[in-house]
């Protein structure tokens, strides 16, 4: 009997996924554990293995194409075996091109079929019932989007008559178009990242409550110690050195430091409760072809610069070829986000749910400031905090920067 | 008049008490005379009871065991301390064929009103044969009782209400039980077998335990409760009967369940615990998946790190339970 190639679940909340890429052409011989086909989801592209060793047939979905979450997209045949019709369901799977010149659709996942349908608690249901709502317009908080009982009970709350949030643009595509004059633009759909971008943005900047607080930090000694350390760094049999440092990774080891200094700054706002972290896994935004990735180094405060810089350049490179896996991207209480390889001197930037704080850094800056009445040259880097204020007061997000300050102004201090 | 002594002492305490009352009430195992126990239980009641009651059984748990359900079916009641409970597989064809059955195959007109005591549970580094939990095993089988007290008071009330009992019962009491210390009266009373008991009411979470782990689920939930997180713990008692009313009700309340049971996890009580939960009227309050937190899937090592590390410790339970609390599992 050929065994179902099923289009898996990779990330959370993913209800169908796009077939970037087959390796292994149909009639071809593949074995199991090798990479089969490579799907691209909202996030990231994650390479599938066969389940089975045998003769790939009935490719179902093309290069290009997407279909929905558990469905079979190819067989495997035994050696020998004789390919039936029979041993594919009857029922193809929807599958979508992709049209190059119009937006994607997002396809529904086939949640009302007869025995599908959102996963959910057993109390989750039972509460749905009784309150009778339905459960495929109740979004889950719980681990892969499971329903559980406080998300009822919220959906119950809110007044029927509510309008949904609105994400999509106040006008339809069709009327943005019109108003410029046909051929003067090229139209670029919007991929699976743009769309999580959009959304979640969108979302943070409508429903998380933003201060700002700016701090500027003298780095004179923090450049003096960046270039002693590379200097120093070890090299390895090519004779290269084992790491280079940067700003940046001064930066991320501060932040760690600091969350820890002010552990009521390293939370996260959960609806009727506050999660209190232990560790400083921070976030790190990252620029990649269309978008941006904000991978998470986890622990900050138990590891060396070096450590830093190097899984930073790691994760960085990962998030460049899209192949962040979701467990190096979610969590983290804080981010930070540097445009001062721009030139861009400050800014303020947009938390990123459910983080309650990012950090926005700007360029170093050589400035002369008065010192005992004396014009010094100094170099100085802006940053600004944006905090939720759910979870984060002022005192608490400028305590936060004061001390991110302190390390950064005297990174010795980061040793103690 | 009550007044605080340990685990071993509520056990000597209830076993004089009952041999006091009733002349059928004896005892048999290895070194409980003179030498008082491999655990010190027994102490000396030898001297107050002499030999004929309190009798030194050579080495076999086969053919003590016998003797036991023996003496038993003729009127006595007796009650065999192990050495170690691991043994008891050795003692499994009396136990098993001939204890647990013979009053359903005689048309109830015997009875084997026999007490089987075994020191059980890992933490003493006695390696792989001395430290087994195989209460499941026994309480899998109808015909028996099987009771785990994790107090000095439910050891003293729940030995004498098994010396009561016309069936077979089997005790196990963790060795590193014996020495806790608690408040127990010192008349006589009893415990009900099958009844199990909320050591601490809760809120957000039913953790059930037995034995030594309701210690370590107490001590978890305090760690917990600073966190917010108001757990219930329930301490089971028994085993067979399980006492599955006071859990459901429990889980009805909380709407999460975790099991804590130092026996290996892989078909241990707390499946049997997960099962009931899952077909009772409390399935459909599960807001949840049921957590099982049991002993590894291996033998207890003897490497006192490692030893620690096969069954749950305070530590892993804070993290099972806050992972269950806060939707991450």
């Amino acid at each position: 009997m050929a065994v179902e190639v099923i289009l898996p679940k990779v990330d959370m909340d993913m209800a169908t996924g796009k077939i970037s890429k087959w390796h292994v052409r149909e009639g071809e011989r593949v074995a199991k554990g090798a990479v089969l086909f490579e799907i691209e989801t909202d996030k990231a592209a994650m390479e599938i293995e066969a389940p089975a060793d045998g003769i790939l047939r009935n490719v179902l979905v093309g290069e290009g194409l997407s279909a929905p979450v558990g469905s079979a997209v190819a067989y495997i045949y035994a050696e020998g075996e004789a390919v039936s019709a029979a041993a594919v369901k009857t029922e193809a799977p929807k599958t979508e091109a992709l049209a190059p010149t119009k937006a994607a659709a997002v396809v529904q996942p086939s949640s009302s079929k007869d025995g599908e349908g959102p996963r959910a608690t057993p109390l989750a249901r039972r509460l749905a019932k009784e309150a009778s709502l339905s459960l495929s317009n109740i979004s889950g908080s719980g681990p892969r989007g499971r329903i559980v009982a406080e998300d009822v009970r919220k959906a119950a709350e809110k007044p029927v008559s509510a309008p949904a949030p609105v994400l999509a643009p106040a006008q339809p595509d069709d009327a943005i178009h019109k108003l410029y004059q046909s051929g003067s633009f090229e139209v670029q759909p919007v991929d699976g990242m743009r769309r999580t971008i959009a959304q979640r943005l969108t979302l943070s900047k409508q429903t998380v409550p933003h201060f700002y607080l700016s701090v500027t930090a003298n780095i004179g000694k923090l450049m003096a110690a960046r270039e002693s350390l590379n200097a120093s760094a070890p090299r390895d049999a090519e004779k290269k050195p084992l790491w280079r440092l940067s700003i940046n990774d001064f930066v991320i080891k501060a932040m760690g430091r600091a969350l820890q200094r002010v552990p009521a700054a390293n939370v996260t706002w959960a609806g009727d409760a506050i999660l209190r972290h232990r560790v400083s896994d921070v976030g790190v935004a990252v620029a990649v072809e269309g978008g941006l990735f904000t991978p998470v180094i986890r622990a900050v405060e138990t590891k060396t610069l070096a450590a830093i810089s190097q899984e930073m350049k790691a994760l960085a490179a990962k998030a460049r070829a899209r192949k962040l896996v979701p467990s190096e991207y979610q969590g983290g209480t804080t981010a930070i986000s540097n445009l001062g390889m721009f030139g861009i001197e400050e800014f303020t930037a947009i938390i990123n749910p459910p983080h309650a704080s990012i950090l926005a850094v700007g360029a170093g800056v050589e400035r002369f400031v008065p010192v005992n009445g004396q014009p010094v040259l100094a170099t100085q880097m802006t940053c600004t905090l944006s905090c939720d204020h759910r979870a984060v007061d002022g005192a608490v997000g400028a305590e936060l920067l004061q001390a991110f300050r302190s390390f950064i102004e005297d990174p010795l201090l980061m040793l103690a | 008049m009550s007044r605080e002594i340990t685990y071993a002492q509520a056990i000597q305490e209830a076993l004089g008490q009952a041999m006091e009352a009733d002349p059928a009430v004896f005892l048999m195992g290895e070194d409980i005379g003179v030498y008082g126990g491999a655990f010190q239980v027994t102490g000396d009641l030898v001297h107050r009871f002499g030999e004929d009651r309190v009798m030194d059984a050579p080495i076999s748990e086969l053919g003590q065991a016998g003797v036991a359900v023996g003496a038993a079916l003729a009127g006595c009641k007796p009650v065999l301390e192990f050495q170690f409970s691991d043994f008891a597989t050795l003692a499994m064809e009396q136990i098993v064929n001939q204890a647990a059955k013979l009053r359903f195959m005689l048309g109830g007109k015997v009875n084997v009103p026999l007490v089987m005591r075994f020191p059980a549970g890992s933490g003493t580094g006695a390696a792989a044969q001395h430290s087994q939990s195989l209460d499941a095993w026994l309480a899998h089988v109808p015909g028996l009782k099987v009771i785990q007290p994790s107090t000095p008071y439910d050891m003293k009330g729940m030995l004498l209400a098994a010396i009561d009992d016309p069936d077979p019962v089997m005790v196990f009491e963790h060795k590193l039980l014996y020495k806790t210390k608690g408040e127990v009266p010192e008349e006589a009373y009893r415990v009900p077998i099958g009844k199990a008991h909320v050591a601490r009411e809760g809120s957000d979470v039913t953790i059930v335990a037995t034995s030594i782990m309701v210690h370590k689920s107490l001590e978890a939930a305090e760690t917990l409760a600073a966190e917010g997180i108001d757990v219930e713990v329930i301490d089971l008692r028994t085993l067979r009967p399980m006492d599955t009313a006071t859990i459901i009700e429990s889980v009805k309340k909380t709407t999460r369940l975790a099991c804590v049971y130092e026996g290996v996890k892989t078909l241990g009580i707390g499946a049997e615990i997960s099962a009931r939960i899952a077909e009772s009227e409390a399935f459909d309050y599960l807001d949840a998946p049921i957590l099982r937190l049991g002993g590894a899937e291996s033998p207890i090592p003897y490497n006192p790190v490692l030893e620690k590390a096969a069954v749950p410790q305070v530590q892993g339970i804070v993290e099972g339970l806050r992972n269950l609390v806060t939707g991450r599992t």
